[in-house]
């Protein structure tokens, strides 16, 4: 959900634009990775920046983002192939590192990978470089034949010319291909032709997830590293005093003790457990800091709601004459908390810092930014640094390109032992303490109704924290955060909100928001404010139609008129789940537009006597508009009821004299197979556009449900997350 | 120093004994497949068997291992990742991220190591570790799956 802002960092990097520095220690790497691209190899150049061929038939295609789960690798990969017209079963991948990139002027375009970005962004420019180097690889075997191009054809890495019948591997005319210069004109394949793309082929990187093989940067190893443990002032914005290191110096193993920026300390041992066990015995002295308590700032939240002045992000026809004419008026306030993104891998980055060089093995979404946070941390040019990524144990936004933190304190131990290799790893705890939160907000929504039940007026009031001003103030448009906006704005709210545009249609409406900023840093957390606005939209308007006395389904589709896209994933989720039916079925609706998706849910629900939820089966549908996997689109969509719905029923952080209260798991919990329900997926895109696929389906996740558990028990869940609550007695 | 048997293989390490199993197989043994989630036993991205048994490393000390212990980690599950639950894992494609799925293997080849035909209220209530991106739909199919399959591959 960065689309819309400037990245000014990045921006700077750019313009930088420099060779890498080949020099640097010698570090032999577990599991055989390492920093070399396949031409590095000894076997023949790359056909293009996309594209490298072995001798051996192999090959190697490029891929700028990252790979979190979301599989996006796979993706990228198949688009490239169905242009490259090779062979499937030869393709493996590899990361570019940000500093190659910086050094051939970008070619590799973007490396952020966030906002359900990663195929949608990019699928031209990698279709082409796939076609680009299909169309040399034919050039270059029919130079050797000396016959026409227009003679030749390819398929699955061979090249047939087919008056003669002659054929040759892509392996084999790899190397002269790669000195043609590249085409002009590079058309691309109907999808409607595709062979690999569009099709649920399995993953690329599932078989080392499967038996230990995969290395994550926690599991970095280097000779002679060591291990690092930090804690940070746990008070928002304090800093550390004092440390006694004498009293853990002779803790077995550890070699250092060091503060770390103004805010941490951090102990070096041989293992991490060593370190980790010595930072717990560390006695440390913490000043200052905000005692920030989220008790006290729901009052700011609530008075938000009611505030005179509140940035306006979308406005259409006259919501208050609709109400001073309105036959009802329907009013519910909405509750969302501050949530921790919790990735499984806890931040980690591996590096090592001489005077001439520092390198940095780290798990993120976004390698450019990772590179320069590295740069200022170790207070060298930019080309002589380099990032080296890493598959991530999960992402979601926590290692986007605004939350570098763990990268520069890992940057600063290596800095205190030049040519050491030091991996710094957080606990759990430090990772539960410092995370970049999902903001708390809160949502008064007002329906006017007519005599006949119809909308006509519509007022949705955030109050909450702004994501942008804490980030990336530069991106606020005249003090209003559009990413508040999410899934309400006007598609020209600002450039990049066509794809996160509400796609309902209301005679008079107003959404606004009143900016209320507690001392907690801010972060985008999958499916960013689509979350809570699609909970804020969509639970009003089931409510709107149960005042209205109106079927939900009907109602909705009644203001999703000029929208068919939005009302066929609907319906398709209604029908299948068996909307109408009087079968005693508990369901509830949901359908929202986010990251350039069309999403809709059907939730099915049993609350008992004691007021205990079961969720029991899911319908959802999505229209991504092209789909490039569609096997790994129902595993995002299964994914996504995960991450929603644990949010929903789970999650809160909560502040208390300006430390976060959920330290671990225990008290930060998340879903368990006991609470997943079955999901059905409908993946219906309909092509002509390419939306996301990672996020868009948390949108329906939490509202299906909210309004299901209000069929079943004729009672509204307002305050989230529903946690202990008996859904009985609300 | 302490003897273990681990993944068949007698090993001696040099920790000391309030060691979390987990950090020795880690940081003295090299067997990164076990991942550190929390520390506290929540997770169960730790999941390693010892003696056959489900267990979760982080919160097992060194000292509560005995010699005769046979451990497993996910490295040494199968030769060549062909034991029934990998065969259904890889078939379903369930990994994401999969940085919590060697302990979701580990725990659900655990619970068919007793129970071999587990039914949704068991595996509920055994198969308790979390999965970030999400991947619990399908691991529930890749249980049922599992069941069906021998270490060949083949339908049971």
């Amino acid at each position: 959900m960065n689309q819309m802002t400037s990245l000014s960092r990045r921006g700077f990097m750019i313009g930088v634009g420099v060779g890498v520095a080949g020099a640097g220690l010698t570090i032999s790497f577990l599991g055989g990775f390492g920093p070399a691209l396949a031409q590095d190899a000894g076997t023949a150049p790359e056909v293009n920046a996309w594209v490298h061929i072995g001798r051996d038939d192999v090959v190697t295609i490029r891929i700028a983002r990252s790979e979190m789960g979301q599989g996006t690798l796979t993706g990228l990969a198949q688009l490239v192939a169905e242009e490259l017209q090779c062979d499937w079963s030869k393709v493996v991948t590899e990361y570019p590192t940000p500093g190659q990139n910086l050094a051939r002027d970008n070619v590799w375009g973007e490396m952020l990978t966030g906002g359900s970005r990663g195929i949608r962004n990019s699928h031209q420019y990698v279709r082409e470089g796939g076609a680009a180097a299909r169309i040399m690889l034919i050039e270059a075997a029919a130079a050797r034949w000396k016959v026409p191009a227009s003679e030749c054809t390819a398929k699955d890495s061979v090249i047939t010319h087919g008056p003669t019948g002659r054929t040759v591997t892509y392996g084999a005319v790899a190397e002269d291909a790669a000195k043609l210069a590249p085409p002009m004109e590079v058309p691309l394949k109907d999808p409607s032709t595709w062979t690999i793309a569009g099709k649920p082929v399995k993953r690329l990187d599932t078989a080392d997830k499967l038996n230990g093989a995969q290395i994550y940067g926690a599991d970095m190893k280097l000779d002679g590293m060591l291990n690092a443990s930090i804690k940070a002032c746990p008070v928002r914005g304090g800093k550390l005093k004092s440390f006694d290191q004498a009293a853990v110096m002779k803790m077995p193993g550890v070699r250092k003790v060091l503060a770390v920026h103004d805010d941490a300390v951090a102990v070096v041992a041989d293992t991490w457990w060593q370190a980790n066990s010595a930072l717990e015995a560390l006695p440390i002295e913490w000043q200052g800091g905000t005692p920030y308590n989220s008790a006290d700032f729901e009052a700011q939240l609530e008075e938000g709601l009611r505030a005179r002045e509140a940035f306006v992000g979308n406005r259409q026809g006259d919501v208050e004459a609709a109400f001073a004419k309105a036959a009802k008026v329907v009013e519910a306030t909405y509750r969302v908390p501050h949530q921790n993104h919790a990735c499984m891998e806890p931040m980690n980055a591996t590096v090592v810092w001489t005077k001439d060089s520092c390198k940095a093995w780290v798990p993120t979404q976004d390698g450019m930014s990772a590179l320069a946070s590295v740069a200022e941390a170790a207070e060298l040019p930019v080309e002589k640094c380099e990032v080296y990524k890493l598959h991530l144990g999960g992402g979601f936004g926590r290692r986007g390109s605004s939350s570098g933190d763990h990268v520069s304190q890992a940057v600063k131990i290596a800095m205190s032992m030049p040519g050491t290799p030091v991996k710094l790893l957080w606990s759990r705890e430090e990772d539960m303490q410092h995370g970049f939160y999902h903001p708390t907000s809160r949502a008064l929504i007002r329906g006017a109704l007519d005599a006949e039940g119809n909308l006509t007026g519509l007022h949705i009031r955030i109050a909450g924290q702004s994501i942008l001003a804490a980030l990336r103030p530069e991106a606020l448009k005249d003090g209003l955060d559009m990413v508040t906006m999410q899934g309400l704005a006007p598609a020209d709210l600002a450039p990049g909100m066509e794809t996160q545009a509400l796609k309902y249609t209301f005679p008079n409406l107003l959404v606004d928001h009143a900016m209320r900023n507690p001392p907690v840093r801010p972060g985008f957390w999958r499916g960013v404010c689509a979350n809570q606005n699609a909970i804020y939209l969509d639970c009003a308007l089931d409510e709107f139609a149960h005042a209205a006395g109106r079927d939900k389904l009907e109602f909705r589709l009644a203001y999703m008129k000029d929208c068919p896209e939005l009302q066929a994933v609907l319906k398709a989720a209604a029908e299948k789940s068996g909307w109408g039916k009087k079968d005693g079925v508990h369901r509830g609706l949901s359908a929202f537009y986010s990251f350039g998706s069309y999403t809709a849910a059907c939730a099915e629900v049993t609350v008992d006597d004691d007021g205990k939820l079961k969720i029991t089966r899911i319908v959802a549908a999505t229209d991504p508009g092209m789909a490039v996997n569609p096997q790994q689109i129902e595993a995002q969509v299964e994914g996504s009821f995960v991450y929603g719905l644990s949010a929903m029923l789970l999650q809160e952080v909560t502040f208390k004299s300006g430390e976060v209260q959920e330290r671990n798991f225990d008290t930060y919990n998340s879903m368990r197979l006991e609470h997943m329900p079955l999901v059905e997926t409908i993946v219906m895109p309909s092509g002509g556009f390419w939306g996301g696929v990672g996020e868009p389906t948390i949108a329906v996740a939490a509202p299906a449900v909210l309004n299901a558990i209000f069929a079943a028990t004729g009672k509204r869940v307002r305050h989230l997350p529903i946690k202990d609550q008996n859904l009985r007695e609300l | 120093m302490k003897k273990l048997k681990v993944n068949g293989q007698a090993v001696e390490v040099d920790a000391d004994e309030s060691t979390p199993l987990l950090w020795v197989l880690r940081e003295q043994l090299g067997l990164t497949g076990t991942k550190y989630g929390c520390g506290v036993a929540q997770c169960g991205a730790c999941t390693v068997h010892v003696s056959g048994r489900s267990v979760r490393s982080c919160a097992v000390q060194l000292s509560a291992v005995a010699d005769g212990d046979e451990i497993v980690t996910i490295e040494g599950l199968s030769k060549d990742s062909r034991h029934p639950v990998q065969l259904a894992w890889a078939e379903l494609d369930i990994p994401q991220c999969g940085y919590c799925q060697p302990g979701m293997i580990m725990a659900v080849a655990g619970m068919l190591n007793h129970n071999p035909d587990p039914s949704d209220e068991d595996i509920d209530l055994e198969i308790t570790n979390i999965c970030r991106c999400g991947t619990l739909a399908r691991v529930r199919k890749g249980i049922h799956l599992a069941k069906t399959k021998t270490s060949a591959g083949e339908p049971a």
